[in-house]
């Protein structure tokens, strides 16, 4: 188990790709416990993570970033849709199983308190995976003292020590050596620093594009903060209520956002200047419960540009400027008076 | 392997500073701390053992015969010479009954929940780690269980099966399963819902691990707990059954029987009488206090 | 204009028989109506710990407080009983974080602010409600009639924060004490309800206590700024000064740290290590273990708070100012890059 992955499709091919991801939860609650309602936490959704780079997942609660993360980690079982790991279909006839993926693919949490077992000392906890995957206890030991002394803590004061004793900080940087304890080659940060104190986060930054040198990883970064994942993203997905609504460059998204929804998620950004600041909120409301999403585009109901079109017709993901957007005023011939 | 960044470098220096003053504690060296701050507790563990150890010991403390009878002597008065608690309505001796019947009792008391421990929590924490399906079918043959009240349920199944300590114990072990099982079940959710059980089912780790490495240390504690706390309604339920003719059969001493042959005397000498329901007061009592103090003690937060 | 409240030297420690936190170490700050101090601070700085002992929030059997806190000239740490009761419920308000737990689920919103402004006022009922109904008003709560009859779950987080806001005003407050209001909300709710807050400050002419870990909500509503550290005020001014000028090297590297659109590929400067742990009372500069300046007289003493600038107050022996003198003219403005990146003129 301790030979890293090689890579096998070469540098163009995507280390991941999925394809119209489907994930809804049934809400029971009618006659029997049978579900009547379903929360549409994912609805196809397709993306490809490169190699080498970092992909930005920004979006408000509800809008299914988390359970993307989950999907792709197989925490959770999709609806429908299929995944390829460079080249291997999962969990398919021909492909690699489940637990190949995970070996390769690789989480941390946001909650660094809840994603440490409380009775276990740190280096237990690092040596956990090693050993479920026949590492032999005692080397599964030495690498976890390695990978303490990665993440900047020193073994001989901390593999002993229980979650309880450490500040959070200091457990979040134990996550993310766990995360690397198989060596994976991607690995999902789901609002892993949004709980930390910005003197802290500012340090565990600078420590993962460390370790992303180091180990040669992927990143996927999920993070409701904007400025932390224009920060370390290559490209960035904003979704909104289960569906991507714009993805592409770093710089397109951030310097020329297409989407009414990135704009004003943009803008509703503190703007660090007193000089400068905001008059007015970009958007009214809240984010719609992702129950009973509007139809069509589901961002009409706070969108100010909407128009009958957007309830009629959902708007597919189509090229516009360097990135690709989902919105109607940007599809030619859509209808929207604004279309080109 | 050596990154010399400045922010690794960063991070050792907030190793050093926040080490804490305290050495590194476990979660037991913890709890057994604050155990040795609860007077409560620890006096009622000592007279558990006091209790358990003499009734444990009993052929060896040089006591009278708890069987020989006399005509002669009935119900003596506490304090009598030779009869320090006096004797019962047959002439036998109280303390050395009492101190047998301890015997008897706790085993009946401590047996069935440890059976039911085993049986019901095992079914609990498979329901509350598979969920779905499993869960539900499991949850749901406890709840037929559930339905009767546990006093009329262990009334029913020894009347059913008659009057003797085994079929007691198999009685009270079928009324503690279902409480054990909706315990352990619902802990063991909560555990199942953290996110370091996520991460170790994301390392692929098999189910029978994870149970094992993850769930049991966290489950296991407050289950325990709970389980001792129905140590005490075991040995009143077991001293309920033979106090009706249904448990423990004469002349075996045992406390629920002896409340029950006794009652004849109670005109006669009262404090004698009460004597047995006094010691299943004091172990009840006793082992309530002592799971309190074992779950608070437990409570231990960051 | 005298101020409406006026903290000197406030200390506030918790005893319990495992340990004892120095919470509160010495903390003098005012604040007037009509004015909005924003007090930033990361978890463990004494931030919400001070805002509480405003309304004296913390258990009494646990909770040792010293100073002084003065509202309109009345002190608030030796208030009992009837008159901490009338501060809590007409003189002072305070909006949390979850307003979810600010409401109790089983009453309409509607019923919780009527109640309450009958327990205050006296007002008849059908009053009470018509009051309720222009507090949703004000709180910019859309169809407001309907929403008095909509339970606490039926609303979304923003509603929730909105509708907590206007229970805070039913009683019409002089002061009202915010911790961390908009920190669960999403970014586009969150500058719906600073804004709010900012302009029912301004309509209502209330002071404001914001408290805030995030360096650009308190510069979005704030008129001054204090920044916390280990439960003192290591710096106080004008928003403009914070944010231009900072001269506490703890708000220099929290400023520095805080990531922005114009730190692309360049390394963050993380403070080092970490806050101390409050079990005594600090005997030094509780940051010189951090800082980069520090030098023997900052493990000395624990320095004072002197005026660096008019209203401008900073906790720091001064020799940064020396050791950085030339570098802090150039490199103060990278601090407030805009979030397009470029530096504002000026």
């Amino acid at each position: 188990m301790d030979t890293v992955m090689k890579d096998r499709g070469g540098p163009a091919q995507p280390l991941l790709l999925a394809r119209d991801l489907r994930k809804h939860f049934p809400i029971p609650g009618g006659l029997l416990g049978r579900a009547t309602r379903v929360v549409r936490a994912v609805d196809d959704l397709s993306l490809s993570v490169e190699k080498g780079e970092t992909l930005g997942v920004v979006g408000e609660s509800g809008c299914g970033k988390s359970t993307v993360a989950r999907l792709l980690m197989r925490l959770l079982k999709p609806d429908r849709g299929t995944m390829v790991l460079d080249g291997d279909p999962v969990d398919e006839p021909h492909g690699i199983t489940v637990n190949e993926l995970r070996r390769q693919v690789q989480m941390v949490f946001q909650d660094s308190y809840a994603s440490l077992n409380p009775r276990l000392t740190i280096v237990e906890t690092l040596a956990f995976a090693p050993k479920a995957h026949g590492l032999p206890a005692a080397e599964a030991r030495a690498r976890s003292r390695d990978l303490l002394a990665k993440v900047g803590l020193d073994p001989n004061s901390f593999a002993d020590r229980y979650p309880h004793e450490l500040s959070g900080g200091q457990r979040q940087r134990v996550n993310i050596a766990r995360a690397l304890a198989l060596r994976p080659r991607l690995v999902i940060l789901d609002e892993a620093v949004s709980a930390l104190d910005k003197s802290v986060e500012a340090q565990v930054l600078n420590m993962l594009v460390d370790l992303k040198n180091e180990f040669g990883l992927t990143y996927v970064f999920i993070s409701h903060d904007l400025n932390v994942v224009q920060y370390l993203s290559d490209r960035v997905m904003v979704m909104y209520l289960g569906k991507i609504v714009e993805i592409g460059s770093v710089d397109a998204i951030y310097g020329d956002p297409q989407h009414p929804y990135t704009q004003a998620l943009l803008s509703a950004r503190p703007s660090m200047d007193p000089r400068k600041r905001t008059r007015e909120a970009p958007i009214q409301g809240d984010p719609p419960n992702p129950i009973d999403p509007p139809s069509g585009c589901r961002f009409r109901t706070r969108c100010p540009f909407a128009e009958d079109v957007c309830a009629k017709a959902e708007p597919l993901l189509n090229a516009s400027g360097a990135q690709e957007v989902a919105c109607h005023m940007r599809i030619r011939g859509s209808g929207h008076t604004k279309a080109p | 392997m050596a990154i010399q960044s400045p922010s690794l470098d960063l991070g050792a220096g907030a190793a050093v500073c926040a080490t804490p003053a305290a050495h590194a504690r476990g979660y037991w060296q913890q709890v057994a701390r604050r155990l040795r701050r609860d007077p409560v507790t620890l006096v009622c563990a000592a007279i558990l053992l006091l209790i358990v150890a003499s009734a444990l010991a009993a052929p060896w403390l040089g006591l009278a015969d708890p069987y020989k009878t006399s005509m002669i002597r009935r119900l003596y008065p506490i304090g009598s010479p030779n009869f320090l608690l006096g004797t019962d309505e047959l002439g036998r001796d109280m303390f050395a009954r009492l101190i047998y019947g301890g015997r008897l009792s706790l085993f009946m008391g401590v047996t069935p929940v440890a059976l039911a421990l085993l049986i019901g929590g095992t079914l609990g924490i498979t329901a509350g780690f598979l969920g779905g399906r499993v869960n539900m079918a499991i949850m749901r043959v406890m709840d037929v269980f559930y339905a009767f009240p546990s006093v009329l349920l262990a009334i029913s199944l020894s009347g059913a099966m008659g009057a003797g300590a085994e079929n007691t114990l198999l009685a009270l072990t079928i009324v503690f399963i279902p409480p054990i099982c909706r315990v352990s079940e619902s802990v063991t959710t909560q555990v199942r819902g953290f996110d370091f059980v996520d991460a170790a089912r994301a390392s692929g780790a098999g189910t029978l691990t994870i149970v094992r490495v993850h769930v049991l240390g966290n489950v296991l504690g407050p289950i325990l707990v709970y389980a001792t706390s129905l140590i005490s309604v075991a040995i009143i339920l077991a001293a309920g059954l033979s106090f009706l003719g249904l448990g423990v059969k004469p002349p075996e001493p045992e406390w629920g029987l002896m409340l029950n042959t006794l009652r004849q005397a109670i005109y006669v000498n009262p404090v004698l009488a009460a004597l047995p329901g006094v010691m299943i007061f004091i172990t009840s009592i006793c082992f309530n206090l002592m799971s309190d103090g074992l779950r608070a003690a437990m409570d231990v937060k960051a | 204009m005298s101020d409406l409240l006026s903290v000197q030297d406030l200390h506030v420690t918790f005893v319990t028989p495992d340990r004892t936190v120095h919470a509160v170490n010495g903390v003098s700050f005012s604040v007037k109506r009509g004015e909005t101090l924003g007090i930033l601070g990361e978890s463990g700085s004494g931030k919400s710990v001070t805002l509480r002992s405003i309304l004296k929030l913390h258990p009494e059997h646990r909770t040792r407080w010293s100073g002084s806190i003065k509202l309109e000239g009345d002190e608030v740490l030796s208030m009992t009983g009837g008159a901490l009761a009338d501060l809590r419920g007409n003189r002072v308000s305070m909006i949390f974080q979850e307003p979810a737990t600010a409401f109790d689920p089983v009453f309409t919103i509607g019923h919780q602010i009527a109640e309450t402004i009958k327990r205050h006022t006296g007002k008849s009922e059908s009053d009470a409600w018509k009051r309720a109904k222009e507090l949703l008003e004000l709180a910019r709560i859309p169809s407001p009639a309907q929403r008095l009859k909509a339970y606490p779950h039926e609303m979304s987080g923003g509603m929730r924060q909105r509708a907590m806001i206007a229970l805070a005003l039913s009683c019409n407050p002089s002061l009202l004490l915010a911790d961390e209001p908009t920190t669960a909300l999403d970014a586009t709710v969150q500058i719906q309800v600073l804004l709010l807050i900012r302009e029912l400050q301004r309509e209502l002419d209330l002071g404001v206590i914001f408290v805030t870990h995030d360096i650009g909500v308190a510069v979005e509503v704030s008129d001054r700024i204090g920044v916390m550290y280990a439960g003192k005020l290591v710096e106080l001014g004008g928003v403009e000064q914070m944010v231009d000028a900072p001269r506490h090297p703890y708000t220099r590297g929290l400023l520095a740290s805080t990531v922005h659109g114009g730190m692309r590929g360049q390394r963050l400067e993380a403070i080092p290590g970490a806050p101390p742990d409050l079990a005594e009372v600090p005997a030094a500069c509780s940051f010189a273990p951090r800082c980069k300046y520090a030098e023997a007289q900052c493990l000395a003493a624990p320095p004072p708070l002197t005026a660096a600038t008019e209203g401008h107050l900073v906790r720091c022996v001064g020799r940064i100012d020396r050791a950085i003198s030339g570098h802090l003219a150039g490199n103060a403005r990278t601090h407030i890059v805009d979030r397009t990146g470029h530096i504002p003129p000026g």
